[in-house]
């Protein structure tokens, strides 16, 4: 029988990455907690674990590092090396070098690709030098040579079983079959002479004793695993009778390169995969069988369908009904993971960055429950990295200046995530010196966003720093770089359907509040018809819709036009124009207008008809098209038909001026 | 009527390896994280008036350790003498004769090659 376990290499690459984000955070925590066991004990066995799977599937460099690495955890667990704060810094690396590993063993692009292998190498050394020195550098070398060439030896191998060992049910003979196959040249005498007179033979004992000799490359604790089930009383002993020279003997000829050996098998294909909890699952199987029975209940009344039984038939339906949206929502659940699995990263790079800036600083988190669907959480990681390196670098000032400005030494970034009505809203604060909107200003009308004689609100002002092409250091420093600024992560917020703002009070701290739908694949939205063509309104864009009386429209310089609702001037953008589509309604008096608001900009859009608000599953149209400004995606309608789905900022921004035409065709 | 194994490890990708690999075999797996949680499976295993067969336990473990879980396997009436192996990466002796004290049967040293498990297993089941 072949057993295949290649299959569970994904397995073991998540798990992994479990493992090196708890180790990280446990490596942090035992910074604080120098002689914590339980930690360092966990820690262990996070190495442990990966070495162990790692060399199911022949990942050799992983192997070599992590137990050169478990070694020295080893020793710290118990107490024979002290950790101290090099130390920390020294695990850290090894654990950041063991992530690296894994990664190259995932690619398989192999170790050498990048000079990992030196590096674990370098590493191995320096932990080595923790341990006290040469307690490992024999250890490495050991299991090198156990890796490259294996050197061969004559054993002698001297086998006395306990005399029980038939009454366990095992049988000598498996050992020394195991023991011919471990070598070459097996040979075995037995040794009769323990027999008793047959009087006093008992059948049930064992008398016989083995010496065996082979020529083998296997170590003697190899060796001496196959003994693993009759070793009980028994005796055992392993003699190595190669000749003294053979020791001497450099393998020459063996040590031929291995390089060119694996040729990698095409690309890896990289499946993203959910973990998802069992009680979930259980939970879907429910609602699964509810649906099969309503289904069956359904059929069952249409097979002896009278009118009578109408009723019967509508309530059967209900129950469709109901069991379906909730089978929707619970296989919607699966996809939503808990914000933890993001905001783990960061202890780590607030306090390399506090190292860096000679800052001090303490990272608060809260809500890491709160759960998102996976696609949002992955594409979070990138702004959210951005905003709490903007605090640390922007935000907190250095110690002597906060102790100036009667604050703590010590400055605090705060990273929290919780649910309100329908969005979930994670926001970095820090109590820094906060926004300073003189020179936002400055700088705006510098460069050009703003004239000198605008009237601007304060939260205008702090608005100004998700421009692009917008930077407030006042020199480039080595944390946040140049170029990549707060527009940045504004786009990348919008391309998940959030909104990114900021408040902000001088000297005291800002605050930066991300909003975010709790899901991308199924939206809520208002169907508007224009002409023959259906389109959708993500529901949460929608202020109002209204039917405008003659007088509340307005034409504006440019040929603009503009709707007043209750005193404001709304520009109008009429739909039908936007995608070139003929028959819609041209007077808005006769027509509906609906009111979007993104980002506290409003605007009305002109539309013929509205035809009701319905949940719709988002599908992307870049996919199978291409990105279109102003289309989020497409659905499908449930009379069959597709029809897109408007992206309300990307409407305001091509505001009125660009054509869609073309885009239907 | 197939035989059940009890399977005891923390490494997710492990467990599922040696189940796969029992299943192959011809085994029913039941699966815990760690000893306390192997308990637990046996004695509801036991509840239930099913029969363990075989026993396969990882050493380094957190809540409770192999060397810890298998003595109180031992002490235990239904699986006194089910076998129990141990997979250990420890190639140095201390580990295993800890387990061999505590009353394993065996260990099985990883990486494992899953031909050698399931003979290996047919030496320790009838």
């Amino acid at each position: 029988m072949s057993i295949d376990l290649s299959e569970f290499k994904d397995v073991f690459f998540e798990e992994s990455a479990d493992h090196l984000a708890a180790m990280e955070t446990l490596l942090l925590e035992l910074e604080a907690h120098p002689e914590d066991s339980e930690r360092m004990h966990a820690i262990f066995r996070a190495v442990h674990s990966i070495k162990g799977s790692a060399a199911m599937f022949g990942f050799d460099e992983v192997v070599r590092f992590a137990h050169g690495f478990e070694s020295l955890l080893d020793d710290m667990r118990s107490a024979r090396v002290r950790n101290t704060a090099v130390l920390t810094g020294l695990l850290l690396r090894a654990s950041d070098l063991l992530q690296s590993l894994v990664a190259a063993a995932k690619s398989e692009g192999g170790p050498e690709s990048g000079g990992l292998s030196a590096a674990a190498t370098a590493l191995l050394g320096e932990i080595d030098a923790a341990r006290g020195g040469a307690v490992t550098a024999a250890a490495v070398a050991a299991s090198a040579a156990k890796g490259e060439e294996r050197r061969t030896r004559n054993l002698e191998v001297h086998f006395t079983p306990e005399p029980g060992i038939f009454t366990t049910g095992m049988d000598p003979l498996f050992v020394l079959r195991d023991l011919a196959e471990a070598g070459s040249g097996y040979t075995a005498a037995t040794y009769v002479s323990g027999l008793p007179h047959l009087d006093a033979l008992d059948v049930s004992r064992c008398y016989l004793r083995w010496t065996a000799h082979l020529a083998t490359d296997r170590g003697d604790d190899e060796i001496r695993d196959l003994f693993a089930f009759v070793e009980d009383g028994a005796e055992i002993k392993i003699e190595d009778t190669s000749p003294a020279a053979a020791l001497e003997t450099a393998p020459a000829a063996a040590a031929v390169p291995v390089a060119a050996q694996a040729v990698p098998p095409g690309q890896p294909v990289d499946s993203p995969t959910v973990r998802v909890a069992t009680a979930k699952v259980d939970k879907l199987v429910d609602l699964v069988g509810e649906l099969v029975i309503a289904q069956s209940v359904a059929s069952q009344i249409l097979e002896h369908f009278t009118m009578e039984r109408l009723a019967e038939m509508r309530e059967a339906f209900v129950n469709l009904e109901r069991n379906t949206r909730e089978l929707q929502e619970r296989v919607m659940a699966v996809r939503m993971q808990p914000l933890a699995g993001v905001f783990s990263r960061f202890p780590r790079l607030v306090r390399d960055l506090a190292a860096q800036t000679g800052k001090r600083i303490a990272l608060e988190t809260g809500g890491e429950e709160t759960e998102l669907d996976k696609g949002v959480i992955e594409r979070l990681a990138d702004p959210l990295t951005h905003l709490v390196r903007n605090a640390v670098d922007h935000g907190i000032e250095r110690p002597a200046d906060r102790k100036d400005a009667g604050k703590p030494e010590q400055g605090v970034v705060r990273l929290t995530a919780h649910h309100e009505s329908g969005n979930v809203i994670v926001e970095v604060a820090d109590d820094g010196k906060g926004l300073n909107l003189d020179r936002i200003r400055a700088k705006a009308i510098e460069r050009g966003l703003v004239t000198a004689g605008e009237n601007l609100s304060e939260e205008e002002i702090q608005g100004l720093i998700f421009r692009p092409g917008f930077s407030t250091a006042e020199k480039v420093t080595d944390v946040s770089g140049r170029g990549v600024g707060m527009d940045v992560v504004r786009r990348n917020v919008e391309a998940m359907s959030g909104t990114v703002t900021v408040h902000s009070r001088h000297g005291r701290g800002s605050v930066f509040r991300i909003k975010l739908p709790l899901t991308l694949a199924i939206l809520d939205g208002l169907l508007v018809r224009v002409g023959t063509e259906v389109f959708i309104l993500p529901l949460i864009s929608i202020a109002e819709s209204i039917r405008p009386r003659p007088q509340e429209l307005r034409q504006v310089g440019g040929g603009g036009e503009v709707v007043m609702v209750r005193g404001q001037a709304l520009p109008l953008l009429r739909l039908h124009r936007m995608f070139g589509l003929e028959g819609a309604e041209e007077d808005p008096t006769a027509a509906s207008v609906v009111i979007l608001d993104q980002d506290n900009r409003r605007f009305a859009l002109l539309v013929d008809d509205l035809l009701g608000q319905q949940q719709v599953v988002v599908k992307s149209l870049e996919a199978h098209f291409r990105k279109v400004d102003g289309v989020m995606g497409a659905t499908i309608l449930g009379d069959g038909r597709a029809a897109l789905i408007l992206d309300v900022a990307g409407l305001i921004a091509i505001g009125g001026g660009r054509s869609l035409a073309g885009v239907l065709d | 009527m197939s035989r059940t194994a009890l399977v005891v490890d923390d490494s997710i990708s492990m467990r599922q390896m040696v189940c796969h690999t029992l299943s192959r075999a011809g085994f029913q797996t039941i699966e815990a994280g760690n000893g306390a949680e192997g308990l637990k499976q046996l004695d509801g295993a036991g509840r239930s008036g099913k029969r363990v067969d075989l026993i396969i336990t990882d050493l380094n473990m957190p809540v409770m350790d192999g060397i810890e879980f298998i003595r109180q396997v031992r002490s235990l009436d239904q699986a006194r003498y089910t076998p129990v192996l141990m997979l250990t990466t420890e190639s140095s002796g201390d580990k295993k004769m800890q387990g061999k004290a505590a009353g394993a049967t065996g260990w099985i040293v990883k990486p494992f090659d899953p031909a050698r498990l399931v003979e290996v297993i047919g030496r320790v089941l009838p």
